[in-house]
């Protein structure tokens, strides 16, 4: 019944791959959620055909938060910017592979808001930025 | 005092009799956030419902006359719970934050000028801070703040320094609904008054919990909700001294909160009316009336000894759990709120946990985001008692912590 916290997620949340922050970066953009108050920041590097090379996450929040952000720097690392603007939460959910309610998947998606707004050089990390077609 | 008889309690809350998964009850422990209410509360308003629903004042039926007794029943009945010596001086509210914003509206745009003093707790839930704040923007009236010390306590000498700067107002919560902290209400209105300042506590976490007389404290105002002490939401109450309310202009403009209304202009009721605009939340009045009877049938006394003994055991065990960080004062300065950190997993996840375990919790800054950022944590889980928590529901609690820690260990 732990299926929430499978042990993909346990071990991305314990030892993330992409923890840190990259000095100096072509993308940073970082946000919270102020319901929950967990906080995440992206850097990026990018090559000169805007693939990403390089990612890091840095900030605070539950497991769930955390992972979805170590799993979704893992998956974009050699994907173009504008590979990363066509994604939507279901690719998220499909990365982290379990059913969320509504508060926690908040908690899923703001990784996915902070990147597509640091890519997409906005002021603000908004819903609108993760709903599919 | 006799010990209260908490399977007889228990049997008075349907939703404790719920189970939340197969074989597994709910244990709520988030009554500061809500309380449970007893059936003779839902009774109460349901009756009121099928019987005797009218709007009140004024209508000269039965079914208006009876609303009307009931509500202003209600009243009187609150009146007594806080020792009150008139009626008159309970307003009815939505809740504790409207209770807040009432005088913030009402006393503080009368009675505040540019460069005034308000003096606050870092441990304020949010309704005590933002109608303060809202207040300070508007009229520049300067906001000065109690610290609190690593162990949850008000810094009592802080605070006398703070009141040579002769300030108007004292806002202060009477129980912290974080840290759980009881603090010294008389004392710091005491001293309040001898710097010529007036007081208002929030009392929304302490009057469902602990014995509150309003005559005892000399307190100016107090607010506090119907929820949290068995009573239905959309009901508080704010009380204030007659000499204070009978200054105060009207809070919101309309219907009942008037003597006479010509097309230009109105003459404003008496006291308390004039701050109920419009028709009331008479059911809701009548369900905390109910609840009023319900915890005197028990004793604010026996309801305190209970959760000071609940609390004890709380901390007693959760102590032992290694990684476990606990935020406030021992028990003895303490009312039922346990708020903790454990060092592996978020609260969060901790709260998600627990709830697989039918465990009902609280994690996040509990309307208290400046005291949480006083002890540099984002956020923490909560576990809250009152008259129907047992001993064996803090068990729960610990193995429910033990299965977190058996997950991210």
């Amino acid at each position: 019944m732990d299926d929430l916290y499978r042990e993909v997620i346990i071990e991305h949340y314990k030892n993330p791959g992409f923890r840190g922050e990259l000095d100096p970066h072509d993308i940073s953009f970082e946000d919270e959620n102020p319901l929950c108050g967990d906080h995440i920041r992206i850097d990026l590097r990018v090559n000169e055909n805007e693939v990403v090379t390089e990612a890091a996450f840095s900030g605070h929040g539950c497991a769930i938060s955390q992972a979805s952000a170590d799993l979704l720097l893992e998956f974009i690392i050699g994907k173009t910017l504008d590979e990363i603007r066509q994604l939507t939460k279901d690719d998220l959910l499909e990365l982290l592979g379990i059913e969320l309610g509504p508060v926690r998947l908040k908690c899923a998606l703001l990784s996915l808001k902070v990147l597509k707004a640091g890519v997409y050089g906005l002021g603000e990390a908004s819903d609108s930025l993760v709903e599919g077609d | 005092m006799n010990p209260l008889d908490i399977e007889a309690i228990r049997k008075d809350f349907p939703i404790l009799q719920r189970e939340i998964h197969p074989g597994k009850q709910l244990v709520y422990l988030d009554s500061a956030a809500t309380a449970q209410k007893p059936t003779r509360v839902i009774e109460a308003m349901d009756r009121y419902y099928r019987w005797s629903n009218a709007n009140i004042h004024r209508g000269v039926h039965v079914l208006a006359e009876e609303a009307t007794m009931l509500y202003e029943d209600a009243r009187r009945n609150v009146a007594g719970f806080i020792g009150a010596r008139d009626a008159r001086e309970i307003i009815f509210t939505r809740n504790t934050t409207e209770a807040i914003n009432l005088v913030a509206y009402s006393w503080g745009r009368a009675n505040l000028q540019a460069g005034d003093v308000i003096i606050l707790t870092e441990m304020e839930h949010h309704s005590n801070l933002v109608p303060w704040q809202m207040l300070a923007q508007e009229r520049q009236v300067r906001l000065e703040f109690i610290p609190v010390t690593d162990d949850g306590l008000l810094d009592m000498e802080e605070y006398q320094k703070l009141l040579m700067l002769a300030p108007k107002l004292v806002a202060f919560t009477q129980m912290s609904n974080v840290l759980g902290t009881i603090n010294p209400a008389g004392e710091i209105i005491r001293l309040a008054h001898d710097a010529g300042a007036i007081t208002l506590v929030d009392g929304a976490q302490s009057v469902p919990h602990i014995p509150v007389n309003v005559v005892d404290l000399d307190v100016d105002f107090l607010a506090f909700s119907a929820h949290k002490m068995c009573g239905p939401m959309g009901s508080g109450v704010l009380y204030g001294k007659t000499a204070l309310l009978e200054k105060m202009p009207p809070f919101l403009g309309g219907g009942d909160m008037i003597r006479k209304v010509m097309l230009r202009s109105y003459a404003p009721n008496s006291i308390p009316h004039k701050f109920e605009a419009g028709t009331p939340a008479v059911a809701e009045a009548v369900g905390l009336s109910a609840a009023v009877d319900y915890l005197n049938s028990i004793g604010m006394d026996a309801i305190a000894a209970h959760e000071h003994e609940i609390v004890s055991y709380a901390l007693e065990q959760l102590n032992q759990i290694p990684g476990v960080r606990i935020l406030g004062p021992d028990a003895d300065r303490k009312g039922g709120v346990v708020s903790f950190t454990l060092d592996i997993a978020h609260p969060h996840d901790v709260a998600q946990i627990l709830y697989r375990h039918g465990i009902a919790v609280r994690a996040g800054h509990h309307c208290a985001m400046p005291l949480h950022d006083r002890y540099q944590i984002p956020a923490t889980t909560r576990a809250s008692f009152y008259i129907y928590s047992t001993r064996e529901e803090v068990d729960h609690l610990v193995q429910g912590l033990e299965q977190v820690k058996a997950i991210f260990g």
